[in-house]
């Protein structure tokens, strides 16, 4: 039995034939190939398949393809736009906010979500914005100074 | 620009931060099969049956394997690095929780997990040896009665240091304190779990492998070695890495199974562990039970160490270290200081768990050696009411004793201890803390101050005293400098997350003058790279980097000579300055690196002899390991009514010797100090009485967070190494076996006024409270 899913991901519409029980990162990463998304835990702890699910960071290895039909997601392949980075991606390249790269796109899929509503967080923000996520590489100095590098350069790199 | 070392971006964000780095999980190929392994329920049982028929008659599987099947290919067993064997599919027993006992092969990964379902194994399930305390006692189950003749669980006795004169000591000496503590099973939890892409060309009968893997040399050899396959017919392709902390050194039982499953269907197989099967099954790291006493004068003078371990190895010992050193390097549990008698004695043991041991930073178990020496030091002050640090300062080795012989017969390269602890001590306002704590006491506010001073031992090794099953720990490299004068590095060691892309080419840079982007650094493909041991226990920098710095310098001599002919000099007449030869006394003849690289191809006449080109290849066998050191100071705030930790601060001052990327080594102490939070405070794999494993997914075994880690404030001091080219030493694993007893002497500093002077990590908010109350768990058993 499969069922008919229609997304719109990083602004292109998708359609495909999937099982009900294909969860939305294995949907992304190997239905339309968007590799960047990880799957780290299968629990909700680590964080690495955030992705934009209508404008909200959402854990995709805990929501089903189905649960995504008619809505639009964003991944970390969508926030670079018209060849130009992100802040918070140059952000993350200016203060070392990455060493292995596997947690680093969903802590800048919610990095990004945080800096949308709260322009100039303080750090005490960054990490309770981050909380729900694990890296195991940068113990988590780095990331905030990357999110914060972010908030001061609102316009990218220059 | 030109000039290599300092702080600069890395070359290999680019792709990560555009989510396009490539992952094993992200290799896709055409017709690819997935794999999925069944896992025992039971610690320790005898299988009576597998019966796979449901499962190859589900219209998506493609191939079943059970141990059966591999025991006809001489494929049910594989050997350990650490000379033993382990079950690649169970046929006899299994043997712990999460064992592998029959693997699917299925059109995709859904359905290779459906079919697992239909198989039907019948277990007899035998009693287990959970508590390695117990492992030794007269009729004990047997672990491992497939070792012919074994009648116990006793796996080896290893020892160091002069038993006879340390007692001597120790029977002199005006104090003595003693203390068991246990350094429990944790798990080094990369974000991305173990995996492989096989793909078997059966017409030239080529294996490509694209695997999790820190060694992808090694684990050539040993495929080589497994399957039968010639060696020179394997390509292992290590591409980007979601970090490895030790774990993915071994082979693990899916790879082989995806290499037959491959070599079975003639199409790709992948398999991908999950989360559980990671933290049950692959490399854990730890499990020493550990009894440690100092002898000591009355003023605090340390005279003597004696140590006593039990290690827990599992039911397999499957440790990765070189051969000689079944207890890994714990030989430098004498620490930072100057003593006149050492001594330890290790006995291994089977168990029914999860094989492994040597891993998640270690440094080859000095994780271990680290906290025992340093607890103990802390349980001396407590025992003769002294200041840490003060104790600290009096006992550490002095900078004119280096090189320095410690008492287990290490050679610490260069050091200047006191100066790297006074900093640390400057950075956190010792003398501050101490005033606030004693002043904060008096409101039944718990402040704990937490020192540790560690020296590890880096950069295996010595080809004459350091190999894993048999093959010496030197590392080769390859340089090619193009006619227009940009380079290509070419090197055995695999990051992970290092930054190797862009500090190898900074040494290259260093060393030729040329600037970091014109050096593409390869690594990760044994087609494409020399031969090496690969990257784990600190030793990229220290022997690949030396490598790396040789092999400029010979490149650069061969310039020489070129240069000599074009500026028709002798080359002795020639002078080096950064990116370029000119004639000694006459700065404005020279000659760059591109403009010799062009003329080295070109149809100038060369010297009888010289071959032209200016490519160049080494191989670094080390002389001695690098013995990078530092003072680690923690503050934590302690609720006396419930047991909760918080990390107030850390202060961290490290000596990794000349830093090439300053920015990448202090991410890289950033890291390892999240870990020594993670295993004081939170990290544990415990069992329970009947053997299930209770920290198997990130529910139970929990890591830290963004908000259980504070802003780390980070110092630095420079001694080079004497003997690497560059100075370097390692750093990749300081932080994680220098923090941890920082962290707990921390928390048991705060619970002073309790009297408590030693509780077993991790210090959870249960244990601090029953440690309070007098009567702290053991953590490696399940809490009652």
């Amino acid at each position: 039995m499969t069922m008919r899913v229609a997304v719109t991901v990083n602004g292109t519409d998708y359609a495909r034939d999937v099982e009900p029980r294909l969860l939305l990162i294995h949907f992304l990463r190997d239905e339309l190939g968007l590799t960047g998304s990880h799957w780290g835990c299968d629990t909700s702890n680590c964080g690495s398949c955030v992705v934009w699910l209508d404008a909200r960071p959402v854990k995709a290895c805990t929501v089903l393809a189905a649960m995504a039909d008619g809505r639009i997601v964003r991944t970390v392949e969508g926030l670079e736009r018209d060849g130009q980075l992100d802040p918070v991606q140059q952000g993350f390249v200016e203060c070392h906010g990455l060493q292995c790269g596997f947690c680093t796109p969903g802590m800048m899929m919610t990095a990004r979500w945080l800096l949308d509503r709260n322009p100039d967080p303080d750090e005490a923000e960054i990490r309770e914005a981050i909380s729900g996520q694990i890296c195991r590489c940068t113990g988590y100095e780095n990331i905030v100074r990357s999110v914060r590098w972010a908030a001061e350069h609102p316009e990218g790199p220059t | 620009m030109t000039g290599g070392f300092g702080s600069r971006p890395r070359k290999e964000d680019q792709r990560f931060i555009r989510g396009r780095g490539t992952y094993v999980d992200d290799v896709k190929l055409p017709g690819m099969l997935h794999g999925a392994v069944l896992r025992s329920p039971h610690p320790h049982a005898r299988i009576l049956s597998v019966d796979t028929v449901a499962a190859e008659a589900h219209p998506k599987v493609r191939a079943v394997l059970t141990g059966e099947s591999l025991a006809k290919r001489d494929l049910a067993w594989m050997p350990t690095l650490s000379g033993d064997k382990q079950a690649v599919l169970a046929t006899d027993k299994v043997r712990f929780q999460g064992q592998e006992v029959a693997f699917v092969v299925a059109d995709d990964h859904y359905a290779a997990r459906d079919a697992l379902e239909l198989i039907d194994v019948e277990y007899e399930p035998l009693p287990p040896v959970i508590d390695a305390r117990r492992a030794l006692d007269a009729g004990a189950p047997l672990v491992r009665d497939d070792h012919p003749g074994r009648a116990d669980n006793h796996i080896f006795d290893w020892e160091a240091g002069d038993a006879e004169r340390t007692d001597a000591v120790f029977r002199a000496a005006e104090v003595t304190v003693s203390q068991d503590m246990l350094y429990p099973r944790v798990h080094p939890a990369p974000l991305e779990t173990c995996g492989i892409v096989a793909d078997f060309e059966q017409i030239s009968g080529k294996l490509t492998v694209w695997a999790t893997s820190q060694a992808p040399h090694a684990h050539r050899t040993l495929y080589s070695m497994v399957t039968g396959l010639p060696e020179h017919k394997i390509r292992v392709v290590s591409p980007d890495i979601g970090g490895g902390f030790g774990s993915k050194v071994p082979i693990y039982p899916g790879y082989l199974c995806a290499i037959v499953g491959t070599m079975i269907t003639g199409r790709p197989v992948k398999w991908m562990e999950d989360r559980s099967e990671n933290l049950m099954s692959t490399a854990f790291a730890r499990d020493f039970h550990m009894r440690g006493e100092l002898a000591a004068d009355r003023d605090g003078k340390i005279r003597a160490v004696r140590v006593q371990v039990l290690a827990d190895h599992g039911a397999f010992n499957g440790a990765a270290q070189p051969s000689k050193y079944p207890a890994g390097f714990f030989g430098v549990f004498t620490g930072s200081y100057d003593l006149e008698a050492a001594h330890c004695q290790v006995t291994g043991v089977y168990t029914n768990k999860a094989p492994g041991g040597v891993a998640y930073s270690c440094s080859f178990r000095i994780t271990e050696a680290v906290y025992l020496v340093e607890r103990m030091v802390d349980v001396l002050a407590f025992e003769l009411d002294m200041d840490p640090a003060e104790l600290r300062m009096r006992n550490l080795l002095r900078p004119e004793q280096f090189p320095y012989t410690c008492q287990t017969g290490w050679v610490y390269d260069s050091g200047d201890y006191p100066r790297t602890l006074r900093m640390a001590m400057d950075l956190a306002g010792y003398e501050k803390l101490r005033a606030e704590q004693r002043a904060e006491r008096g409101n039944g506010h718990l402040i704990g101050i937490g020192l540790s001073f560690f020296t590890e031992a880096v950069g295996a090794g010595p080809r004459k005293d350091m190999d894993i099953l048999g093959i010496g720990m030197a590392d080769g490299v390859e340089l090619r400098v193009h006619p227009t004068g940009t380079a290509v590095l070419r090197i055995s060691v695999q990051t992970q997350g290092q930054g190797h892309e862009t500090t190898f080419a900074q040494i290259v840079a260093e060393e030729l003058g040329l600037s970091p982007d014109d050096v593409e650094v390869v690594h990760g493909d044994t087609d494409q790279t020399p031969f090496g041991m690969g990257t784990y226990g600190s030793r990229s920098t220290p022997v690949s980097g030396a490598a790396t710095a040789i092999v400029a310098r010979k490149v650069r001599e061969r310039a020489r000579v070129v240069a000599a002919a074009m500026l028709e000099v002798d080359p002795d007449d020639l002078e080096w300055e950064r990116g370029r030869w000119f004639v000694r006394g006459d700065p404005d003849s020279g000659r760059t690196i591109a403009e010799i690289a062009w003329a080295a191809h070109s149809n100038l006449e060369l010297p009888d002899g010289v071959e032209g080109h200016l490519d160049a290849t080494c191989v670094y066998n080390p002389p001695n390991l690098t013995y990078p050191f530092g003072a680690y100071i923690c503050v934590v705030d302690v609720d006396p009514g419930t047991g909760k930790v918080d990390v107030r601060r850390f202060v961290a001052v490290d000596d990794c010797g000349v830093r090439i990327n300053p920015m990448i080594v202090e991410g890289q102490v950033h890291g390892g100090l999240a870990d020594g939070i993670g295993m004081a405070l939170m990290e544990n794999i415990a069992f329970d009485a009947e053997g299930n494993c209770l920290g198997g997914s990130f529910m139970d075994y929990l890591l830290p967070t963004a908000l259980e880690c504070p802003s780390w404030e980070l110092g630095a001091t420079v001694t080079p190494s004497p003997h690497h080219p560059i100075g370097a030493k390692g750093v990749g694993e300081s932080a994680t076996v220098g923090s941890p007893p920082a962290v707990v002497n921390a928390v048991i500093d705060a619970l002073r006024p309790y009297g408590v002077r030693h509780a077993d990590m991790p210090l959870t908010p249960a244990q601090v409270w029953r440690a309070i109350q007098g009567r702290p768990f053991r953590t490696d058993l399940a809490i009652s």
